[in-house]
C-alpha cells in the first residue's frame, strides 16, 4: 500500500533541520507521498525507515529487466488497467521459441531471419526483442548444444526453458547473456531453481495453474532473495488466460497484492497452429502480456505483431508526432511540386513512403497539425487554408521553388477555393485521396 | 496462500438487441443475432454471464466493387457480379450476419437508384436466411434516397440500417421506426459523442433495444489504439450505468484493415512485411480480435479466413466453465 504523508512522517526524524530543502519533515513528508520528491533528499531518515519506505513506494508490478549484450527487455512497473487512463509504459518482449530435437544447423536456419528482422513502422527500426529455448529431449546435453546454437545467430536475450533444474544449469552455464529468463519454477522444482537464479542473476518464470499457488511460490522464492519473478498463470483456453492475467493486474493495482505485483509470460501450449498463436500473441500485447513467446517466425506475422504493441503502447495524450517543416524527397529542384501535408507520423510517413517509393522529387510541406491525421485536423479546424498559408511563408517555401504548384491531400479537396484566395499566385492542385495512389498521380498529373 | 478475487460489481448492463425476424415474427430469416446484455467488462465470466457471444458479420456489396484489394476480388470471385451469390457465399463462409453496402454508382458508372437497391436486397433475403445490416453509400441524399425505399420494401425483417451520423440520422432513423428495423449509430471515436447521437435519436421515438452503436474505428497501424481506448471507455460508462451508452457495438475491422497499404498493396512493398495474403488476414484478424478484447459485439470481416480465426477467438473467449482463480478446479 502507498503510505499516506502523515505515515511518512512518523518515519522520518521529526527534527525539521531543513536540509531537504523544505521548511518542515511533514512538508517533506508531503512531498514523498505526492511523489514529487526522492527520499534521499532527507540524510538523517534512519535506515529501517528506508527499507519500509523503499518496500512502500516499489511499483505495484515490478520492473524486471532480461540484459544481453547491450540489448534488454523490460517488462513491469505499469500502473494502469486500461491504456485512456494514463498509459502503458513498458512493451511486452516478443521472442521466438526453438527446441533443442533441432540439430544445431536447423536452429541457425530457422533463428536467422529472426534476429536480422527489421521492420520500418512510421520511421521506427522495429525488431524482435530475443529467442527461446526449450527442453524437449530432457538432455542437459543437447540443451546446452541448442542454447550455443542460437547464441551462434543471436546475443540477444535468452529464455531458458525446461522444468529440469539440471538441464537449466547446463543451459545458463552455455548461456551468452547477462540477465537470461529461467522458465520456470513450479511446485516442484521451485527451490533448484530459485538457487539457479540467484547463482546466475537471472529473472526466473513461475508456474501455477491458480492465483493461490503463484502466490504461495512467489513469496517462498522471494524469501530466497530472488525478486526478478515473473508469472506464468496456466490457462487452458483464451478466456482463461484472459481472465487469470486481469485478476493478476487488478490484485497488483488495486490491492497493491505484492506476491502477484510481477510481469506475466505469454506462450503457447504444444501444438498450436500459428493462427491460434497469433491470436495468443495479439491478446498477450492487449492484456498485460510482459514477455510474449511464439514457435514461428515469419515477417507477415511478426510486422503486424509489433505494430499491434506499438499502438497499444502509445501514449494516448500524445499522438506520435513528427516536426513541422519543408521536407526534401528525392531531391528536388526549383521545378519540384510541393505536397502538403499534417504532422501526424502515420500521416506523414504514409506520404513520405509513397512520394520516396515513386522515385520523383518533391518538396511535402508538413503543417502543424498537432499531430493529427488530415481528416481528424480538418474536422478540428487545424488544417484549413490559412493555417497551410501561414506554413507556407513560416518555412520559406516561395523561396525554394519556381513553379509554384502545391498538392492538396484529396480528402480536403475543399480547401482549395480558400486556399487560391491565400496564396495568390499559385496554382493550387487536388491529389488523390490515398497515399497510395500519390505515385500514379505524379508521374501522370505533375510529369 | 489464499488469494482474495477482487470481482467488480457493476451498477449496469448492457442492453440487449435483436438483429433479424424469423417467420414466427413476421420475418423471413432462417436465423436472427442477439447481442449485449453485458454486465461485466468482455469475458470476465467469472463476474457475471457474459448471455451472448459475439458474432461475426461479412461484408458483401451490391456490385463488385472498384477499390478493394486484388485478394478479396479473387478470393470471392464471380460471386461477387450478384448480390445473392455473394451471399450465399458469405453464409457458407461462416458469417452469422451479412452487412450489405449499397454503392454510389453502378458498375456502368451510373448513380445507383432505389429500384436497383431494393432489387439487391431482395437478392440477398432470398438468396441466403441470415440476419441482414444496410449500409448506404455514405453520402446524406444518396443513404437517404436509397435506404427508405429498402426499408419499405423489407418491413418487418428487422434489418439493421446504417449509417446514422450526426449530420444524417432523422430520415434513416424515421423510416427505421415505420418498418420495424434497427439502425447503427456512428460517432467519430468520442464517447460524448456517440452519447449525443444515441440521445438525438431516441428522441425521435426509436426505443433504445434498435439501436446498434458504431464506435468507429481504424485499422492496426492506423488509429486502432483510438478506437480501442473509445470502446473500453463506452464499455466501463455503460457498465456504470450510463444509460445512452448501454448499446451493443458494432465495429468494422473488415473495411478498416482491408485499406491498409498493408492489405491492400502486394507489389512495390518492403520484404519486411511478409507474405501478401497471410500479412492480409493477419492484418484484418488482428484488428479485430483486439476490438473483440475491448467490447465489439458485431464485427464485420471482409475475408473468409479471418472469419474462421475471429470464430475460434470467439469460442475460446466463450469458454466459461468455472473458473479456477483463487481455489483451484
Ligand atoms: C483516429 C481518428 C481520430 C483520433 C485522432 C488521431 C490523430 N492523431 O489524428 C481522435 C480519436 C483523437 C479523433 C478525434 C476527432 N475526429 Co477523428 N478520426 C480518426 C479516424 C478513425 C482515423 C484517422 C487516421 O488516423 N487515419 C489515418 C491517416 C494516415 O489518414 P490521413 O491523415 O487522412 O492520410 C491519408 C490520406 O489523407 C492521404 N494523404 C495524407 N496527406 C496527403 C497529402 C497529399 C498531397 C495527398 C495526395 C494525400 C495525402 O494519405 C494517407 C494514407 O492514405 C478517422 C476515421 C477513419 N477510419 O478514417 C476519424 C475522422 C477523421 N475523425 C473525424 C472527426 C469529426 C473527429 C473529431 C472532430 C470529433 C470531435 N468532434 O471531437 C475529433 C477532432 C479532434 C479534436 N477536436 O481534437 C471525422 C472527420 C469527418 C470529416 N470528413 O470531416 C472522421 C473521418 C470520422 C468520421 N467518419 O466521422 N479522430
Ligand atoms: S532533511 Fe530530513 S530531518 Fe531534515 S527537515 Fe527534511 S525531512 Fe526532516
Amino acid at each position: 500500500m502507498a503510505l499516506s504523508g502523515i505515515q511518512i512522517y512518523k518515519m522520518l526524524p521529526k527534527t525539521n533541520c531543513k536540509e531537504c530543502g523544505f521548511p518542515t519533515c511533514l512538508a517533506f513528508a508531503m512531498k514523498l507521498a505526492a511523489k514529487q520528491v526522492e527520499l534521499s533528499a532527507c540524510p538523517h531518515v534512519s535506515e529501517e525507515s528506508k527499507a519500509q519506505l523503499a518496500e512502500s513506494s516499489a511499483p505495484p508490478v515490478r520492473l524486471v529487466t532480461l540484459k544481453s549484450n547491450g540489448y534488454q527487455a523490460a517488462a513491469g512497473n505499469e500502473v494502469v488497467l486500461f491504456r485512456h487512463e494514463k498509459k502503458f509504459f513498458h512493451m511486452p518482449g516478443l521472442f521466438i521459441r526453438v527446441k533443442d530435437d533441432l540439430t544445431s544447423e536447423q536452429i541457425k536456419a530457422k533463428l536467422a531471419p529472426a534476429e536480422a528482422y527489421e521492420v520500418d513502422y512510421v520511421g521506427l527500426e522495429l525488431t524482435l526483442d530475443g529467442f527461446a529455448v526449450e527442453s524437449v529431449t530432457g538432455d542437459a546435453a543437447a540443451f546446452a548444444t541448442a542454447v550455443q546454437a542460437v547464441n551462434a545467430v543471436s546475443h540477444r536475450p535468452l529464455i531458458l526453458m525446461s522444468s529440469d533444474p539440471d538441464v537449466i544449469a547446463a543451459g545458463l552455464a552455455a548461456a551468452d547473456c547477462e540477465i537470461p529468463l529461467i522458465c520456470a519454477a513450479d511446485g516442484d522444482n521451485w527451490e533448484a531453481m530459485a538457487g539457479l537464479a540467484k547463482e546466475h542473476k537471472a529473472a526466473l518464470v513461475v508456474n501455477g495453474r491458480t492465483l493461490d499457488e503463484l502466490a504461495d511460490l512467489t513469496e517462498k522464492i522471494k524469501a530466497t532473495g530472488v525478486e526478478d519473478l515473473v508469472l506464468n498463470p496456466i490457462g487452458d483456453n483464451l478466456s482463461q488466460r484472459l481472465a487469470l492475467s486481469t485478476q493478476i493486474r487488478r490484485l497488483a493495482l488495486k490491492k497493491n497484492f505484492r506476491a502477484l505485483g510481477y510481469p506475466l509470460f505469454v506462450a503457447p501450449m504444444d501444438g498450436e497452429d500459428i493462427a491460434y498463436q497469433s491470436i495468443l500473441a495479439a491478446q498477450g500485447i492487449a492484456k498485460y502480456g510482459g514477455f510474449v513467446v511464439i514457435d514461428y517466425f515469419a515477417p507477415e506475422l511478426a510486422y503486424p505483431l509489433l505494430v499491434l504493441r506499438q499502438n497499444i503502447y502509445t501514449d494516448p495524450q500524445k499522438p506520435i508526432q513528427v516536426q513541422p517543416g519543408l521536407y526534401e524527397i528525392n531531391d528536388p529542384t526549383p521545378e519540384s511540386p510541393v505536397l502538403v501535408t499534417t504532422n501526424f507520423s502515420i500521416t506523414y510517413f504514409s506520404v513520405a513512403n509513397e512520394v520516396d517509393g515513386s522515385g520523383l522529387p518533391a518538396w511535402l510541406l508538413v503543417t502543424e497539425a498537432e499531430g493529427m491525421s488530415v481528416l481528424t485536423a480538418w474536422a478540428a479546424g487545424k488544417f484549413d487554408a490559412e493555417r497551410i498559408a501561414k506554413d507556407v511563408k513560416r518555412f520559406n517555401v516561395a523561396d525554394k521553388v519556381a513553379n509554384k504548384r502545391i498538392v492538396l491531400p484529396g480528402h480536403t479537396a475543399v480547401l482549395s477555393g480558400e486556399l487560391e484566395e491565400e496564396l495568390p499566385g499559385w496554382e493550387i492542385k487536388v491529389g488523390p485521396r490515398e497515399a497510395v495512389d500519390i505515385p500514379a498521380f505524379m508521374k501522370q498529373v505533375l510529369a | 496462500m489464499p488469494v482474495q478475487i477482487p470481482k467488480d460489481k457493476w451498477p449496469g448492463q448492457v442492453r440487449v438487441a435483436t438483429i433479424g425476424a424469423t417467420e414466427a415474427d413476421g420475418g423471413t430469416r432462417t436465423s436472427v443475432i442477439t447481442v449485449g446484455g453485458e454486465k461485466a467488462l468482455p469475458f470476465m465470466h467469472f463476474e457475471a454471464e457474459m448471455p451472448y457471444r459475439p458474432v461475426i458479420a461479412l461484408e458483401i456489396k451490391d456490385r463488385k466493387p472498384d477499390d478493394w484489394s486484388p485478394l478479396l476480388l479473387e478470393t470471392w470471385g464471380e460471386a461477387m457480379d450478384a448480390p445473392g451469390a455473394w451471399a450465399k457465399a458469405a453464409e457458407a463462409a461462416g458469417a452469422d450476419m451479412l452487412q450489405l453496402s449499397l454503392s454510389l454508382t453502378g458498375v456502368d458508372g451510373e448513380p445507383n437508384t432505389p429500384d436497383k437497391a431494393v432489387t439487391a436486397v431482395q437478392s440477398v433475403l432470398n438468396s441466403s436466411g441470415l440476419p441482414l445490416a444496410v449500409f448506404g453509400p455514405g453520402q446524406k441524399e444518396a443513404d437517404n434516397e436509397l435506404l427508405v425505399p429498402v426499408a419499405e420494401a423489407t418491413k418487418g425483417e428487422r434489418i439493421a440500417l446504417g449509417i446514422c451520423e450526426d449530420k444524417n440520422y432523422r430520415t434513416i432513423v424515421a423510416t427505421a421506426m415505420a418498418n420495424d428495423h434497427l439502425v447503427t449509430a456512428r460517432a467519430p471515436m468520442d464517447v460524448n459523442l456517440s452519447k449525443q447521437l444515441n440521445i438525438l435519436i431516441t428522441d425521435m421515438g426509436l426505443p433504445l433495444e434498435r439501436i446498434i452503436m458504431d464506435p468507429t474505428t481504424g485499422a492496426l497501424g492506423y488509429g486502432i489504439e483510438y478506437g480501442y481506448s473509445v470502446m473500453e471507455r463506452l464499455r466501463l460508462a455503460a457498465l456504470q450505468g450510463d444509460t445512452m451508452t448501454q448499446l451493443p457495438m458494432i465495429v468494422t475491422p473488415g473495411f478498416e484493415a482491408w485499406k491498409a497499404k498493408e492489405s491492400k498493396v502486394g507489389t512495390g512493398v518492403p520484404a519486411a512485411w511478409g507474405d501478401w495474403l497471410e500479412r492480409a488476414i493477419n492484418w484484418e484478424t488482428l484488428t479485430a480480435v483486439a476490438l473483440l478484447e475491448s467490447g465489439a459485439d458485431i464485427l464485420v470481416l471482409r475475408h473468409p479466413e479471418s472469419v474462421r480465426r475471429v470464430r475460434m477467438a470467439i469460442e475460446e473467449l466463450m469458454e466459461a466453465e468455472e473458473l479456477r482463480l483463487a481455489t483451484g478446479n
